[in-house]
């Protein structure tokens, strides 16, 4: 099963943020990893580049497909997670972790609140497998 | 999950139990990958062992006294050159040269083969052999539902299944087959695979499919044998270059452009396709399936567009990483002159043009002992 830790916050679009201070950490969901399988390839944004919120920051590829990615919330790339350059599949066996990809300066913290927690998060993947 | 619709092998709660990830693979409720993920089981059955459950495909049976002849209508491969037991790569063609299906044809005796078909055509395929059987002493029947299959493939694959099999594999040559018992249930046992690698393929009883699944998972483990899904078997069957029906093969093409003619026996007499095959042969192909590299960083899927120079000239048929070989591959159509070895040409990857150049294949092939 997948986990949704309550620390995060969510996006309809499968992505997490964790917020620290105004540094938003983003990455994939564990349900989102496991829909994709196995990732090959992860494109990401170079540092300082300005986002805006639910904008497109990159792409990730699996053997089998590809997606699109898009923050959670505006802001500026601090850094980028470069170990995603060699490994991959640390989106698959870590997504909370490792398998981190951008780390952004928020513009606007108060946009975090739109966002949705783990519970809500759970719910809206548990309504798309029902479709 | 509204899945009501979708086929299920008598192996599907078990997939679910066991952790498979199940999709809606043309019209079955298949699972498309296990927890090890898609490029471990790749690498299992390159290296060592894995399984799949493809009880999906179908099976025909045709015999009768003009079973041979029925199969020699029916298919573009010589079928009189097959010994009893042994197994034929083929196709049953449309008028026009085209697939119908591939197939494997197996021969009990000149009265009885056994046809191993895609799962998606299975039903098409005994209509179309039925309709074409009119005057021919020979009986059809679509045996598909009772038989599970599983495929146990890598180098390893003998040495587990010998464990559990009353006749001897090693005096079973590749593409030959016999019949015996997998712990004790009798079972059509095929030295045959669609990976690229040694394996085996056993047909048996859809009843006892658990036992006879899990028994395979058990007597593997000293091998390190791993269930595996069909995206793992797509990605074998693609870095070996085999066709899939609906991808590389369909009723709009040519055995010829799909560089399968060494399936087309043009001097075995009549067959359906014949004609169109032999026109084609003497015109001349304008174009023909090539396998490709992707020279930039980046991964050309199934559909996308290909282009020598401005001018789109048709798409991917089948592209994916190449887990084994750690390239990005795939196959497509190109214009007869620029289907050589070599040639460089370009592919659409959502908005951006990627290098590709046409390469020598299978991309992978085993080394035989």
């Amino acid at each position: 099963m997948a986990s949704y830790p309550d620390n995060l916050h969510y996006t309809k679009d499968h992505e997490w943020i964790r917020v620290e201070g105004d540094t938003g950490t983003i990455g994939i969901t564990d349900f989102a990893q496991e829909q994709l399988g196995d990732v090959v390839h992860v494109d990401l944004p170079r540092v300082g580049e300005t986002l805006e919120a639910h904008a497109h920051f990159g792409e990730i590829e699996s053997v089998k497909t590809f997606s699109e990615l898009f923050t959670p919330v505006s802001g500026e790339v601090l850094e980028i997670n470069e170990a995603l350059n060699d490994s991959p599949e640390l989106v698959n066996s870590e997504p909370y972790g490792g398998g981190w990809m951008i780390k952004i300066k928020l513009s606007d913290a108060g946009e975090v609140d739109s966002l949705l927690n783990a519970s809500e998060y759970e719910d809206f993947v548990e309504s798309q497998k029902e479709d | 999950m509204s899945n009501t619709q979708l086929k299920k092998t008598a192996l599907n709660e078990v997939h679910r139990k066991q952790g498979g990830k199940m999709v809606d693979f043309g019209g079955w409720d298949m699972p498309v990958q296990y927890p090890a993920g898609t490029i471990a089981e790749h690498m299992a059955i390159r290296t060592g062992v894995g399984m799949f459950d493809v009880s999906h495909m179908g099976e025909i049976e045709i015999k009768g006294p003009q079973a041979l002849a029925l199969v020699q209508h029916l298919t573009s491969n010589d079928a009189s050159k097959l010994a009893d037991f042994q197994i034929q790569y083929s196709g049953l063609m449309t008028p026009n040269g085209c697939f119908v299906d591939d197939i494997l044809v197996h021969r009990f005796a000149a009265d009885h083969y056994f046809l191993c078909v895609n799962a998606s055509n299975s039903d098409k395929d005994f209509d179309w052999i039925k309709s074409n059987s009119a005057g021919f002493d020979a009986q059809v029947t679509n045996v598909s539902a009772n038989y599970s299959q599983l495929a146990i493939q890598g180098p390893r694959a003998v040495k587990v299944m010998q464990r559990l099999i009353d006749v001897d594999l090693s005096a079973i040559q590749y593409y030959w087959f016999t019949t015996g018992h997998v712990d004790g249930v009798p079972a059509i046992i095929a030295r045959t695979g669609y990976t690229g690698e040694d394996g085996i393929e056993i047909y048996f009883d859809p009843a006892e499919s658990e036992r006879i699944w899990n028994k395979i998972l058990e007597a593997g483990q000293p091998e390190g044998l791993i269930p595996c899904g069909l995206a793992s078997r797509n990605t074998l069957r693609l870095e070996a270059k085999m066709a899939l029906y609906g991808h590389e093969i369909d009723d709009t093409t040519t055995a010829l452009e799909a560089d399968l003619g060494w399936i087309c026996k043009l001097g075995k007499g009549e067959f359906i396709g014949r004609d169109r095959l032999v026109e084609q042969k003497e015109k001349g192909l304008t174009r023909k399936l090539v396998g490709f590299e992707v020279l930039d960083k980046g991964i050309a899927r199934d559909g996308y567009p290909v282009f020598i120079g401005d001018q789109e000239v048709g798409h991917v048929t089948s592209g994916s990483p190449a887990p084994y070989l750690k390239k990005n591959i795939g196959l497509a159509y190109l214009p007869i002159e620029h289907a050589a070895v070599g040639t460089k040409f370009e592919i659409d990857v959502r908005g951006r043009r990627l290098a590709a150049e046409v390469v020598p294949t299978p991309f992978y092939k085993r080394s035989r002992q």
